[in-house]
């Protein structure tokens, strides 16, 4: 096979199109509403890494079953830090944490949490509140291998300090660290973070409601869909919310609906914190 | 002067604006963005390297110093034609078919997030001869290829030339695979947008 280099790689819109369906009738996987930019840069960084050509794509999705979790992972983007935007976590702290802390139980959902830093950083900041303990926060991934990765809570020590600046931004007391244990390179969330988190698959465009939360968090997932699909999920998010429940989208993602802007309340524009308004 | 008055007519033609730069080109995009009047009818892209978690002042230095509307990209922002976008820190951002922005964490490309390359690249996808790009100084490859896939599909594509950018490597790049129709000097590149406004 010929080495293929990101510079010749081109995928047509046609292509694109086949490559969907495909993907849909044999899998029963839909990304006919994932924006089209970022999926065909996804399909061309397989082709690459993979040193695939559009037509040696197609015939291995068909004919080797295994291989479609490993192009599921690549085609889901998985980048992610701990305390992403430190100053959502600040807006957390100062305009929901107050909220939840009125509940006996506070059930917290983060929706595309990948290899699990959004919900350790969650975990981190409602212990610092004394909140650790009468809350549950459930992450949900479509992707099995990052879930598995989130369900260890263990890190290369050099990823954890590269979040050391956006922890310190954050304005939480001490440093990153006071959370982890470190062993040689690697560093272990402590377990009493772990002890009140729950990770299980869930794919947005065809699961349901699975519980109530009175906060859900989906950062960086929408920025994927089209909005048709984002109206689609966020109809879904507002069925997992209870009354005055808040829904968490973070800094470039709002709620562009006309009809879901009449559900939900603003709460922090710059940070795209709403909350469930009606019912 | 016939490669001249091209350049000119191509450039006011264009719809789209590509600027992409790097270390060294802050103080040229600043002064690009000044000289923008109110009715350009254009919509600017500008993708600079930067920082996260570096709360820059860029968005807001421009908008006091612009005639144009100043916007930082949000997803699905609809894409105007007269105001000046600015990519944000952390995202690379795209271009979709449908006249809209779309943003993307996925990996860093040349260790830069946003990336130029990615724009330009889903910008030549959708309307590459609809443009006009310009790469400016940087430290790194990024905006080669990108450039290059600009030129492919049609659209104008000028490098600053390197002897005057404060760090050549990023248009000297663009210049090596061959992505740049046009090698301009500094003083050329404001005289083009001087000419065309």
């Amino acid at each position: 096979m010929r080495e293929i280099t990101g510079k010749e790689i081109n995928i047509t819109s046609a292509q694109l199109t086949e490559l969907i369906d495909l993907v849909r009738k044999i899998h029963g996987f839909d990304f006919s509403d994932y924006t089209k930019a970022s999926f065909k840069r996804r399909l061309a960084r397989i082709m690459m890494l993979k040193k695939l050509e559009f037509y040696d794509l197609k015939h291995i999705l068909v004919n080797d079953p295994a291989f479609f979790q490993e192009f599921l992972e690549e085609i889901t983007v998985n980048v992610t830090e701990m305390f992403r935007d430190p100053a959502f976590y600040r807006a957390l702290r100062d305009q929901v944490v107050p909220y939840l802390s009125t509940y006996q139980h506070a059930k917290i959902w983060c929706a595309g949490c990948s290899s699990g830093e959004e919900v350790y950083s969650v975990a981190i900041l409602l212990k610092e509140e004394n909140l650790a303990k009468k809350s549950f926060i459930y992450g949900t991934d479509i992707n099995t291998g990052v879930l598995k990765e989130a369900r260890k809570g263990i890190y290369s020590l050099r990823k954890i300090k590269s979040y050391a600046e956006n922890y310190m931004l954050t304005g939480l007391p001490g440093s990153i660290t006071d959370h982890f244990t470190i062993m040689y390179d690697a560093a272990a969330v402590h377990s009493e973070l772990k002890q009140n988190t729950l990770f299980s698959v869930h794919n947005l465009i065809s699961d349901t409601v699975f519980n109530e939360f009175q906060m859900i968090s989906c950062r960086n997932v929408f920025i994927y869909f089209e909005t048709e699909l984002q109206e689609r999920i966020l109809d879904l998010f507002y069925n997992s919310l209870c009354p005055l429940g808040y829904l968490c989208l973070g800094n470039k993602e709002t709620i562009r609906s006309d009809n879901f802007r009449k559900k939900f309340k603003v709460i922090n524009q710059k940070e795209n914190i709403y909350q469930k308004i009606g019912s | 002067m016939a490669a001249k008055d091209d350049l000119i007519k191509r450039f006011k033609a264009a719809k789209f604006l590509l600027l992409g730069g790097s270390a060294g080109s802050f103080k040229l995009l600043f002064r690009m963005v000044k000289m923008f009047p109110h009715d350009f009818k254009k919509t600017v892209i500008i993708v600079i390297h930067r920082k996260k978690n570096f709360f820059s002042e860029i968005e807001k230095l421009f908008a006091e110093n612009s005639r144009m509307l100043i916007r930082e990209i949000s997803d699905k922002d609809p894409i105007d034609s007269n105001a000046i976008y600015i990519a944000p820190a952390n995202y690379h951002t795209l271009v979709e078919k449908g006249g809209y922005f779309s943003l993307d964490v996925s990996e860093s490309v040349w260790y830069s997030k946003p990336s130029i390359d990615v724009t330009f690249e889903s910008v030549a996808d959708s309307y590459g001869k609809d443009c006009a790009a310009i790469l400016f100084s940087g430290a790194n490859q990024d905006g080669a290829n990108g450039l290059l896939k600009l030129r492919q599909s049609g659209a104008l594509t000028i490098a600053q030339n390197p002897e005057d950018a404060e760090m050549s490597e990023m248009p000297g790049a663009a210049i090596g695979i061959d992505a740049a129709e046009y090698i301009l000097h500094t003083t050329e590149i404001f005289e083009l947008l001087q000419n065309s406004t």
